[in-house]
């Protein structure tokens, strides 16, 4: 049986990888897909002309920096359990869900400003799009937050630490993702707007 | 690491319960809520016959009005209802409701799930040497979306207002507003819902089946040893990962100018003289969203059947594949153009004939490795021992309708053309030869010669010929007339050309198409009829009923979960080994080592046996 489990190990190395990881990876890329499509969209749609232009709230920024911030956090969750210390991976998914909150709290304020300036869902495919891109990304940001609280959870039952890493390192992949695509997403309408 | 994991839990688990499979399963586990892939891929299997068997009905009523215009058609009304008008006609509207049910039916829920979700899951494991899927939870999941999806959609096809009926490729304005069909009314949301389950199961499967190429490979089963069918279902996995989540968007965005009153779509719009408040969208915004699917989607509807297709033409012609290599080169450059092709379908939109020659080049390009693998097969069968059993004779069937269909792809490829004949029978007659039919014959090869592993018995193999023939002969007949009729100029999704004088000929020629298309239809339950019966009836399988290489063939006749009861088989040479010159059987299964094989080695073959060893557990990682 020992010698068993060696080969499987030995014949693949080259390769293989956790199947569950993967898995992410995988779902990452249809989600990228969905937003290259829907900024294509965008600017296949932006050069037909009657676009109507306005400016982003400058809130956006501090919304991005909480997202930023809590990539850190999260990379801070993951070395913390790289090196079992428990209670500093508590800490840290909780600052991490706690700025995602304040993130999607901000979405919807950011939306709230749109609207005082004539910015509608209805209306110019320019607005519209600015709520389906940022909505759409807010509830990927959802699922995330779901993710870290499962995390979480484990954390209080000792279950992540250094020799059980994998569910920490895909909730990590994932949440640095979602911030890597808000960034994405709001440098490309700073750019397109 | 983690795999090794994995592996440990698998096989202890396995040992333990080596003669007590059932242990701890009932009915539900077993064959409803079940994780094992053989028998998802049954319930793909069966649900994707039943779809086949809708859509083709349905095909058959819209072709009744065509074929005979006069007819009267009363005596549908206890199964139609009101859509059959008191003058015992087909009322117009349901007309464009059948043809679009039938294509999306046809394209999604029996080619894409039916055929992927069957043979993906079946042969995935069994042909790597796997006990199961990446993710067996994942692998349920995904079949029960699709279950949900298609009970919407079937609801669909019985609700007051109709199912969709804006074609199978839902163009807005028609499928955006309710006013314009009855059909875009309820019909429509349900198609959208419907879809986008449909769509997560996709993507669930999809991610699976790649993972589990990628990851759950045995020993020594290295890229350049993997079947074609392995191959095909990558592929096929890799495009619909990638083509479908922009299906999604241009979903989303419908769903939102439907419902929510944006403009994403529609613009300048008039209803009885009165503007709708809709400004500044652009319907040919979802062609290319939609097309940038649409495209890839039917090469995710037609690289399955060719993995299938190269399996069982090697093995029955007892030859090697001719050009392995070649065959997956072209499989993957034909996935990589299918991605760059799509505004082939919309050359009449107006746009820069600039752009148009561009995605002209490319896609005339794609005949390229189209006629790689057609020349491939034939070269394979090129004297060959072949052996005419019925997977045998549908898998030549797929060649020669991808030879008549794709070759009118070239024309519709040129876009001077293409103005001409756009929207006309031309295109039904090209797309239903080298998408539907040879598809559709792709997956029934699959299940005459797969049918011994999945139910451990026989298909009778008379029945198959005369399936066969009557498919093949009533295919041609109903698809080749289309030809004429669409350069002549008649254009598809017509209710009646009656009325028109300019369309009034044709009509023997329309009648003949209708009559075969019925004939068709009803050869398809000498298949249904020998599929069931085998199940209970069938001769008893033997282990390897085609002498084929695969591992597949390794397993117990009825293979139970986790496939192999004790080992998995370790792989030492690729799956073609047919008709070696010197060998004592002409064939060589995957898990023979060289070293018992030395009267028919290579020399470079007999190199290989060093590093095979005493212990058979040391193992070449890649054989070349
Ligand atoms: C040599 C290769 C091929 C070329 C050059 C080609 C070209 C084209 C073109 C230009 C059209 C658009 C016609 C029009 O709407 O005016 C078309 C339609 C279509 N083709 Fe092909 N094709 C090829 C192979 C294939 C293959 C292999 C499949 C499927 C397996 C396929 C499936 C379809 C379908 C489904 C449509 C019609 C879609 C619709 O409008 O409903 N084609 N093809
Ligand atoms: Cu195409």
């Amino acid at each position: 049986m020992t010698s068993d489990i060696k080969i499987v190990d030995d014949a693949k190395k080259q390769l293989s990888m956790h199947p569950k990881k993967f898995g992410l990876w995988l779902f990452i890329v249809t989600v990228v897909m969905i937003f290259a499509s829907l900024t294509s969209a965008y600017i296949v749609r932006q050069a037909e002309g009657n676009w109507f232009v306005f400016e982003l709230p400058w809130q956006m920024w501090a919304t991005s920096g909480i997202i930023v911030l809590s990539s850190v956090s999260m990379h801070w969750a993951y070395i913390s359990a790289k090196r079992d210390n428990l209670e500093s991976i508590k800490i840290a998914i909780s600052i991490t869900t706690i700025l995602a909150v304040l993130f999607l709290v901000g979405q919807v304020y950011i939306w709230g400003l749109l609207v005082d300036e004539n910015v509608f869902l209805v209306g110019n495919p320019s607005g519209s799009f600015l709520y389906i891109l940022s909505g759409l990304h807010g509830l990927h940001i959802v699922s995330g937050v779901i993710f870290l609280l499962i995390v979480l959870n484990s954390t209080f039952k000792y279950k992540t630490h250094s020799k059980n890493l994998v569910q920490i390192e895909m909730c990590t992949t994932y949440w640095h993702f979602l911030g890597g695509l808000w960034i994405y997403l709001f440098i490309f309408l700073l750019l397109n707007h | 690491m983690a795999t090794a994991d994995i592996h440990i839990t698998e096989e202890t688990h396995h040992d333990g319960h080596e003669h007590d499979h059932d242990h701890g399963s009932n009915f539900w586990t077993t064959y409803i809520f079940s994780t094992d892939h053989k028998m998802i891929a049954k319930q793909f299997l069966i649900t994707g016959i039943f779809w086949a068997l809708l859509g083709g009905t349905l095909s058959v009523i819209f072709r009744l009005q065509l074929g005979f215009p006069e007819a009267e058609l009363g005596w549908l009304r206890p199964f139609l209802g009101d859509w059959i008008t008191s003058q015992g006609k087909i009322d117009p509207e349901f007309y464009l409701a059948l043809v679009t049910m039938h294509g999306t039916i046809m394209v999604f829920f029996v080619l894409t799930a039916g055929l992927s979700g069957t043979f993906s899951n079946f042969l995935i494991p069994l042909q790597i040497g796997a006990r199961d899927m990446a993710s067996g939870f994942m692998n349920m999941l995904s079949y029960w979306f699709f279950f949900v999806s298609s009970i919407i959609m079937l609801t669909s096809l019985f609700i007051e207002t109709g199912p969709a009926s804006g074609g199978w490729v839902i163009y807005p304005p028609l499928s955006a507003l309710p006013q314009a069909i009855s059909g875009s009314g309820l019909g429509m949301t349900m198609w959208l819902v419907s879809m986008a389950l449909f769509i997560i199961s996709t993507l669930l499967g999809g991610i699976n089946y790649i993972t589990t190429i990628i990851n759950l490979r045995t020993k020594g089963m290295s890229f350049s040893k993997l079947p074609l069918t392995i191959w095909g279902f990558f592929f096929t996995a890799i495009v619909g990962l990638l083509s479908f989540p922009v299906l999604f968007s241009a979903v989303l965005l419908l769903i939102f100018d439907r419902s929510f009153g944006t403009s994403f779509y529609l613009s300048d719009i008039y209803i009885n003289g009165e503007a709708l408040p809709n400004q500044g969208g652009s319907p040919i915004l979802f062609q290319h969203l939609f097309w940038f699917l649409g495209h890839p989607e039917v090469y995710i509807v037609i690289l399955p059947a060719f993995g299938i297709t190269s399996e069982i033409i090697s093995t029955n012609s007892r030859k090697p594949i001719f050009g392995y290599k070649a065959m997956v080169g072209s499989l993957l450059f034909i996935s990589l153009l299918s991605f760059v092709v799509w505004a082939h379908h919309m050359f009449v939109t107006g746009m820069n004939p600039f752009l148009g020659s561009v995605f002209m080049i490319l896609t005339l390009i794609i005949a390229v490795p189209s006629a790689v693998k057609v020349f491939n097969y034939l070269t394979t069968l090129w004297k060959g021992n072949i052996r005419f059993t019925p997977a045998m004779l549908f898998s030549m069937g797929l060649v020669s309708f991808f030879i008549s269909g794709g070759i009118t792809g070239i024309f519709l490829g040129s876009a001077a053309i293409d103005i001409q004949l756009h929207d006309t029978y031309f295109v039904v007659a090209h797309f239903h030869l080298v998408m539907g039919s040879a598809s559709f014959f792709g997956m029934v090869a699959g299940v005459y010669h797969w049918y011994p592993k999945m139910f451990g018995r026989m298909m009778d193999a008379k029945l198959g010929y005369i399936h066969f023939w009557l498919s093949f002969i009533g295919i041609y007949l109903v698809f080749f007339p289309m030809h004429y009729i669409g350069i002549a100029g008649y254009p598809r999704r017509y209710y009646s050309f009656t009325n028109f004088d300019a369309l009034n000929s044709f009509t023997d020629l329309n009648m003949l198409v209708s009559i075969a298309a019925i004939l068709t239809l009803s050869a398809q339950f000498i298949f249904i009829f020998n599929f069931f019966h085998s199940m209970w009836r069938g001769r008893r399988a033997p282990a390897n009923p085609w002498e084929s290489n695969t591992l597949e063939w390794t397993t117990p006749i009825n293979p139970g979960h986790g496939n192999w009861p004790g080992e998995i088989p370790t792989v030492y040479r690729w799956p073609y080994d047919y008709s070696k010159p010197g060998a004592e059987k002409d064939f060589i299964p995957q898990h023979i080592p060289f070293s018992e094989t030395l009267e028919s080695n290579f020399e470079q073959e007999n190199e290989l046996i060093k590093l095979e060893g005493t212990d058979s557990k040391a193992i070449v990682i890649d054989g070349k």
